[in-house]
This record gives C-alpha cells, structure tokens and sequence, in this order.
C-alpha cells in the first residue's frame, strides 16, 4: 500500500465516529429511495404478473340477457383473443354472529376447470363441483374478516330465495385485487363479499340457462380497444347491454391504479427529497470536514503534490465514508422494501409478491450519492489548494470579530463574557452559521413531513362525516324505486330521519374531456347530506343544473354557467345537457350532484330513489338492521364510516410502516447533522477552547461556549425546520390529488412538537458525546505547538 | 536605501542557483498592508549553505516561501536556473516543488497518520530519483525509529524526520524555516548536524532561516534581513561545525 493511502486508512479509521455519522446521513437518504422505488417496482411488476397469469380481461360488459350462441357474433369482433361469458347476480348475505346486511356479488364459475379469464387463484379447499347448487368459493379477505373457512356456512337470499351455502374453497382474483363494493369509496370486507359458484345452478335460479348477463373477452396485440367496446355496444345494446367497459374504467383495476399512482407519488417525491436533503447535508459536512485539513493540503502541495493528486486523495477518503453509506444504505433499503412490499401485497389481495430491484435505482442512489460527495470535496479542495501552501500552512489569520449586534445595542452587561463569545462567534460567521442551522431544520423538516399524513386522514374523514354526511347508514335499492316506499323505512322503529336520495352512473363531457362518476340526486335543504363551499360552510343545492365538486369541474377545466354534456349509463342511456352550476368541496371521490327532482326530470323518470339515508337511535341499530334484511327491495346497507374506520385501521399498518421509517430516518440525519457540525466545530475551536482552560476557564466555561452556540442553532433551527417542514408538506399534499380522494394540508401540534423533540434529543445526545472529548483537551500539547 | 549586490568573490555566473530582482511582496492582512519584501536583489549558489537572519517581520519566512514556489511575488524576478519562478504557473511550481526543492519547516508538519519511514515515501513515491527512505532515515541518524509515529518522537527527532523527508527526493535545494525554533540547543545542535551533513554530503544548495545569529557561523555565507530588505550579507571565511556553536 502506497503511504499515502496508508494516511487515508488511518485517518478513516481516526474519524469512524464521525465518518459513521455521515455515512448514516447518506444511507438514510439512499435506503428510503430503494426502499419506495423498489417496493412502487414489485407493486407494478406482481400486478402485471398475476393479470397476465391469471388472464385478467381487457374489456368487461354487463347485460341484461343474451342467448350464448351470442358468443359467435362477438367472437367474429376483429381484434378478440378470448371470450368468456357468465353469469354474475347481486346477492345479499346473511353470516351467523354478524347482524348487519352484508351484500356480495355471485359469480358463476366456468364450467370446466379454471375457464379462460379471471383465473381465480385458490388459497385453500377446491372449486365448486359442477352442478352443486349449494357449494361456494369466497373471496379470501372476506372469509377473513368474518373468520369463515372452507366447511363453514353461510346464507344467502339468491333471487328472493333464501339458501344455505357451505363453503368449499377461498379464492383470490384479479378482478377483485381492489375488493370494493360499486358506488363505495373505500373497500369493506365485512359487509361487502364475492362468491363464486357453479353455472348452472345459479344459471337456473335467474333463468339464465343457455344465456349469461355479463362478457368479458382479452383483445390481441393489435387491436383497437375502442373499436371493440363499440362492436361489442352495438351488438349488445337489444340484450340490455349497459356499456362495454375497459380494464381502466373497471372497479378493482382503477381503485388499484389510483392507489398504486398515489403510492408512486409518494415513493418518487417523497424519497427524492428526503435524498436531496441528505444529499445537501453530506455536501455541507464533507465540506467542511475537507476544510479542516487546510494544513495537511498545504503540506502535501510544498511536497510538490498537485492539486489534482490532492483531490483525488480526498476524494478517496470522502470515496470510503459514502461507500459504507451507500452500501448500508442499499442493504437496508432493500429489507425494508421487501417488507413494505409485503404489507401492500397483503393490502391488496395480490396472491405473491415478486420483489424487483432495478439496477438503474441503485445505479441512481449510488451515482448521487458519489457525486454528491465528490463536488462537496472538489469545491474544497479547490478552495483549499487556491491558497499558496505558504499561507495555507499558516495558522488561519485571527478572524477579524466585531461587535454583535446586542453590543451595538448597548445590552452586553446582561451577558456574560463567554455568552458574548457565542454571539460574536455566530455573527463572525453567519454563512456557516445558516449552514448548520439549514440543515438541522431540514433534517427536523422531513420528520414533519413523514408525520403529516395520519392527521390529514383524520381530518379528511372529519370533514367528510362530520359535516358533510351526516347520515348513519345508507340503505341500497336493488333498483330504482317511488319515493313512497320511503315511508315504509321511517315506520321501522328506531329511525329518526329519512332522506331519499338517487344516484345514477354518468359520462361528463366538457370539450374534449370526459370523466365516468355519478350524480347524486339531493333532496331540498337535505339534512344529512350536505355540500359545502371552500371554507366549508354548508351551501343549498340549486334547484336546477349541476355541481361538480372543486376538483372535477377543474379536471374537467369547465367553469359554471357553462354547459356540461352528460350520458346517462343507464336505462335508456340518453345523452343530456346540464348547465354548471357551482363547486363544492370535497376531499373524497368525484362526484356530481343535483336536486333530486332536477335529476329526476332529466331522467324523464317520476320521484324515483336509489336509496335511502337513515338517522337512527343508536340502541336499536340492531333491530334496525334485522328489519331492514326482510325488505326484498334493499340491496345492502353502507356504513360509510365504519368502512373508512377498518380501511384505515389496515392502511394504518402501512402509513406506520412508512412513517415509521421515515422518522426514524429523518431523527438518523438530524442525529448525523448534529453531531457532525459539533465535532467539526471541535476540531476548529479545539485549540482557543485548550488556551481558554490554560488561561484559567473551567470546564463547564469551554463547555458552554461552544454548545451553548449548537443549543442557540438548534433553538434557531426549530422554527425553520417547521416553515421548511409545512412548506413539503404542502408539496406533497399538492401532489398527492387523485380523483379518489385529495389530500388537505393539517398538520396537527403533535407533528410540529415531535419533529423539535428529535432535534432536541439529537443536539443532546450529540453534546453528551462531544462533551466527553471536549474536557480531555490536551493543555499543554496547544502551548506547545505554534500559534 | 540603496541595494547592494552580494555575491561572493569566489563564485562564477553559471553556478548561480537562485537569481533575485527587485523582489517586492504585499501582503494584505485584514485592513492591514504589509509590505514583506521591499526590492531585494540577491544571488545564491550552488552547494552553498546559506544562513538568512532577521528579526521576525524582516520577511525572511516570506523571501524562502517564494524560493521554494510556495508564494508568488507582487513584484521583480526569481530565476532558479533557466527557470523563471516569478511567472510560473501553479503546475510549473508544483513540478518546481516536487523535483528540485525539500522542505524543512519549524513546526515539522509531519502527517501524524503516518510512520517516520512513511512520512517520506510520501515524497519519494512522487520523487523522480529518489533515495530509500531507509537511508534517508539513517543518514539524519534515526535508523531504529522508522517505526515510530510523529506523536511518539521528540521534537528533535521529528525535525530529523522532517529533514529526511526533504532530502530523500535528492533535491537540488534544501529550504530550512526555523528548523530548530522549536528545539533546545543540544536537539537543536544535531538537526544542524544532520543539515550540514547533507549539505557536505550530496551538496545540496541549503538556505536556513533563522532569528538565532549564532547558527550563522556555520554559514558559508549570511544574510541580514531587516524590515524587507537587504541590511548586511557577508561570506563566512571559516565556518565551524555545528558542536562548536554557542546560543
């Protein structure tokens, strides 16, 4: 080994402490990169898999009812690879130990085997055998939520009539990875299901034999979806087809696709600033860490060293420390991201999880990072090197101090001397001064913004259930019905209020934007479901026209008064035009709404209801509950709330895992900051703090001036930290808009303490360490040597 | 004051080593101008052992820092050979530094991570032809410490080490800062033994600045420095071996 790389040795060994603090600042930074963009990569890539595998469909069309020798006509669609047709009905449930209605779709099984599309994926038992009327398949997350398993029964009231199923199998499926009931926003195992059981029984009980109501086919390569959910429209439309449907626009798909984009909005803006901020931290302590061998550079320069041979040196030194980072980093990123892969497969009903790691992500983080490190010692070493060695090896000139600005005000005699120090050596250097103050706060600024998240999903959920619906339970016709049959609801007793209300699937068309959702028909001065203006103040639905909420009329980019083309997709499917009203407020889902009895008119129908909102006396949901099972029109019921409660109790795992690690992280680079900006400090001062003890100072004296400078940083860099902190917070909240929900930007008190408390513990425990070194100041080595 | 040139009776043009003009130096120090240099002409030769004496401020440490391509002058000439250092460029005084000059500092800046024998392959690994630390060690009598860290020296021996290191790239030139400002006289008096017998020994032009005027009697030639120039410069008839010295 050459001498000079034995010098670089012992010095990284000298420095491990220190080199180990910068090389956690740097791993953090790259671990959450990999860790997000690995685990967004596995998502995507089990996804494409399992849809692949299990031959997910491209195209999906419901109907009312077609003979199968259909199927030769739609085979003859150009572009069509497979084709499978079944049998699917909407069935309510009824589960020994849970009162409430549960609704569930029944699908048929294919009639032989695992069939062509929509290959289920058995977790445990078998299918059902052909022909049995009374054996079903469950979805798995449903027989969890209820603990059922194969062998356990359940009833179900199949076309009015009431049957006993014994479960034979659990099942997974592509098109349920996104297990949500239509028309809810959140997925909710216990009260929503889907079971599969054999054709022909459920054939016969809807007097479907030899027919099917719903067709699914997968398109070749080069075939024009459009094209094929227009053929297929047109030769549907006389059986009561209601529109062919692309994978995008299907129910698991599109949940799965806006979760998934979320969730790459959070694994690409969020880790890129955390890695920005690492990676700034690093520049400023290397830096400053190259600063300190000014003499060492000018000594090897005398010896005739280049400036070139001195950076690269150097570079070899900064080379090993963000080595070991990146290294740990990389390590550490990809267990996490395996593990945060896993809670989201288990998340989303995905059967295996198939962990990818591109190289070009470790390619990325390692390039940054090395980059990073090397400018931050280029730029030093050039600065360091800029010097004639004559002068660099010269004890840096006394700066030149002035009176502080608390001196100018004549206030110094409320300060002792070594608090004077402190300030004169603040004001002395104030860009080093920023420096260490940026990048505490920064460090304390990703803390919050890891935080902010859960109190946003309170709020969002406040809003949502404390102001704007009001209601305790939804009831669901199984079909459009007269208003009249309202009053058949507010004779069960226990119900308070009842309030009809319509809602039907619709095409806005504005220009040449489109977007499928639904409008919601509001009764006049409706109680429990109210829409509110931008400061959340409850506003009267007009009694004509349409209110889009905020988000929609912007995506739509359509202002109000101007006119909104809307297709009906149901019924008669017509196509009508609505004036924009005004906006609401909304941070869940897209919706529009209108005045119940506008919507009605323009649906050329009478006071027809979709259903139904109930206030109820809490003692007697269950009587409630029972009552409402034994009305043959009620579909289901929908708790809105306690859907979103156990959506979020199993999210909560998720946002725990992320936030978890990410503070923990975050709380990595402060602690690194900290300590690193104190020990440099150290090594600069170490030599006026040893003649301040000869001259007589204690201990406690040198010990306060120089971390009684960090506890006056720090004390500065809180604040800032929490403007920095709200300011990506905000970021973040911007970028995560979806059309399923938007994020609003609440940042409760207990994120703005947490993120002071582990910048607090870090400046404390760093103090602790340097303070350790800082009363083993060698006196008599300062006397000796030059000053 | 006017200038006067010093050059020894017996040295001829081409064995000047070091050819000084007009040589100026301006330093700005805070708000603070000092001039460090004022004009100084000066020749010196090859294989002398040269003694620069000056009060401290007389600019001696600022005269050898540009000797040795450390610091560029505001203004006149340095010629070292056919080179001319005052508009060299920093590679030129890097090549400068690594080929033809050694070092010697009061304060040894020796690099602590380093053992003595590795604190001059750090030089001879850059040397074009160099001697073996070994015996570059040996030749300043410190044989049985290459070993040892700076930290386990004593002040002598580092500067010896030091001296070592400067000599181990065979230089032409030999710059000594002080080099035994640090030391008591008896350490004191075998660092110059060790300088003069490099000096005797491979004929290495030496310049040795010093505020201690005893050392100037080992000198071949003396130069006074006082407030940036030239005060006194004489040639020492018969210099004496560094064990007779008195300080």
């Amino acid at each position: 080994m050459k001498a000079m790389d034995k010098k670089l040795w012992r010095e990284f060994q000298g420095m491990r402490m220190q080199a180990l603090a910068i090389a956690m600042v740097i791993g953090s930074g790259v671990a959450i990169f990999i860790m997000s963009l690995s685990a967004l990569d596995s998502l995507y890539e089990t996804r494409e898999r399992y849809y692949r595998n299990h031959h997910f469909s491209h195209i999906f069309a419901s109907l009312k009812r077609a003979p199968l020798a259909l199927v030769t006509h739609i085979e003859a669609i150009p572009g069509i690879d497979k084709i499978e047709t079944r049998v699917v009905s909407y069935v309510t449930l009824d589960i020994g130990g849970f009162d409430e209605p549960v609704s569930a779709h029944l699908l048929s099984l294919p009639s032989h085997g695992a069939g062509l599309l929509n290959q289920l994926y058995l977790r445990q038992g078998r299918l059902a055998e052909p022909g049995r009327d009374n054996e079903i398949v469950v979805n798995e997350k449903f027989a969890q939520a209820h603990g059922l398993r194969s062998g356990d029964q359940l009833a179900a009231t199949i076309n009015g009539r009431r049957k006993t199923l014994t479960i034979v199998g659990l099942a997974l499926s592509p098109e349920y990875i996104y297990q949500i009931a239509p028309g809810a926003l959140f997925p909710d195992y216990k009260r929503y299901g889907v079971l599969w059981m054999s054709r022909k029984p459920l054939a016969s009980a809807y007097n479907m034999d030899g027919g099917f109501n719903m067709v699914t086919v997968t398109l070749r390569k080069d075939s024009n979806q459009q094209d094929v959910i227009d053929h297929l429209d047109n030769i549907l439309e006389p059986y009561g087809g209601i529109g062919a449907i692309a994978r995008e626009d299907q129910l698991s798909h599109r949940f799965l696709a806006a979760e998934l984009e979320q969730l790459k909005t959070m694994a690409t803006v969020f880790p890129v600033i955390f890695f920005a901020v690492a990676a700034f931290l690093l520049n400023v302590v290397i830096s400053r860490l190259i600063n300190l061998q000014r003499e060492q550079i000018a000594v090897l320069k005398a010896f005739g060293y280049s400036s070139i041979e001195v950076a690269i040196h150097y570079s070899k030194l900064v080379l090993m420390i963000v080595s070991v980072g990146v290294l740990g980093g990389i390590g550490a990123g990809v267990w996490m991201g395996k593990g945060l892969s896993n809670l989201y497969t288990e998340f989303f009903s995905f059967p295996f999880m198939i962990f990818v790691l591109k190289p070009q992500v470790i390619i990325a983080a390692t390039v940054m990072s090395v980059g990073v490190a090397i400018f931050g010692t280029l730029y030093s070493v050039h600065r360091a090197v800029k010097l004639p060695p004559a002068q660099g090896m010269r004890p840096e000139q006394p700066v030149l101090y002035h009176r502080t600005l608390v001196e100018r005000l004549r206030l110094q005699r409320w300060f002792s001397q070594p608090t004077r120090m402190i300030m004169r050596h603040i004001e002395r250097r104030p860009i080093k001064s920023l420096l260490t103050v940026i990048g505490i706060s920064l460090a304390s600024a990703i803390i919050m913004m890891s935080g902010f998240q859960k109190g946003a999903i309170d709020y969002m959920i406040d809003v949502q259930y404390g102001i704007s619906q009001k209601e305790d339970m939804i009831a669901i016709y199984t079909e459009p019905t007269s208003a009249r049959a309202l009053y058949s609801l507010r004779s069960i007793p226990g119900v308070e209020y009842v309030e009809g209300f319509r809602i039907v699937p619709v095409k806005l068309r504005f220009e040449h934007r489109s977007y499928r959702t639904t409008i919601n028909g509001i009764p006049p001065q409706s109680k429990l479901m109210r829409l509110l203006d931008t400061e959340l103040n409850v506003v009267e639905v007009p009694p004509q026209g349409l209110v889009l909420t905020e988000y929609l009329a912007e995506r739509l980019k359509v202002k109000p008064g101007e006119m909104i083309e809307v297709e009906i997709l149901e019924g008669k499917r017509s196509v009508i035009q609505v004036p924009l009203i005004g906006t609401a407020k909304q941070y869940l889902g897209s919706n529009a709404y209108m005045r119940l009895s506008a919507l009605n008119r323009a649906l050329k129908e009478g006071n027809a209801t979709s259903g139904a909102r109930l206030k109820v006396d809490k003692q007697s949901q269950q009587q409630i509950y029972a009552a409402l099972k034994e009305i043959p029109r009620i579909a289901g019921v929908v708790e809105q709330r306690s859907s979103i409660r156990m959506f979020y109790d199993t999210m909560a795992k998720n946002i725990l895992f992320f936030t978890g690690i990410t503070t923990l992280l975050g709380a990595v680079i402060a602690f690194g900051v900290v300590y690193n900006s104190m020990r440099i400090a150290l090594s600069e001062r170490s030599r006026e703090l040893a003649s301040l003890r000869v001259l007589g100072f204690r201990n406690s004296e040198i010990t306060y001036i120089l971390l009684g400078e960090f506890a006056l940083l720090t004390l500065m860099a809180i604040p800032l930290g929490w403007l920095l902190g709200y300011g990506l917070s905000a970021y973040m909240a911007f970028q995560i808009d979806t059309d399923l929900y938007r994020v609003p930007l609440i940042l409760n008190q207990d994120v703005y303490a947490f993120s002071a408390l582990v910048v607090i513990m870090s400046a404390i425990i760093s103090s602790l360490m340097i303070w350790r070194n800082l009363i083993q100041l060698d006196m008599v080595a300062v006397l000796k040597t030059r000053e | 004051m006017p200038q006067q040139l010093t050059t020894p009776d017996h040295a001829s043009n081409s064995d000047i080593v070091f050819h000084i003009r007009g040589l100026t130096k301006r330093y700005q120090m805070g708000e603070v101008q000092v001039d460090a240099l004022r004009g100084i002409d000066l020749d010196l030769y090859r294989g002398e052992f040269t003694v620069l004496l000056g009060a401290s401020g007389s600019g001696k440490s600022t005269l050898l820092n540009i000797l040795g391509g450390l610091d560029t002058p505001t203004l006149g000439n340095v010629g070292y050979g056919n080179h001319d250092l005052t508009h060299a460029s920093e590679a030129e005084l890097t090549e400068y530094r690594r080929h033809h000059v050694g070092f010697v500092f009061q304060f040894y800046n020796l690099i602590p991570s380093l053992t003595a024998l590795e604190n001059i392959a750090v030089v001879t690994e850059i040397a074009k032809s160099p001697m073996k630390p070994r015996e570059a060690l040996e030749l300043v009598g410190l044989g049985n410490r290459v070993d040892h860290f700076p930290a386990q020296l004593s002040g002598g021996e580092q500067q010896r080490v030091a001296i070592a290191r400067a000599i181990a790239k065979q230089p032409q030139v030999l710059l000594c800062d002080e080099p035994t400002g640090a030391l008591d006289s008896k350490t004191g008096i075998v660092v110059l033994e060790a300088l003069q017998r490099v000096n005797r020994e491979l004929g290495t032009t030496t310049a040795v600045i010093t505020h201690n005027a005893g050392i100037a009697q080992m000198a071949d030639r003396v130069i006074h420095l006082t407030d940036g120039l030239i005060s006194q410069a004489y040639t020492n008839e018969s210099p004496i071996s560094p064990d007779q010295l008195s300080w």
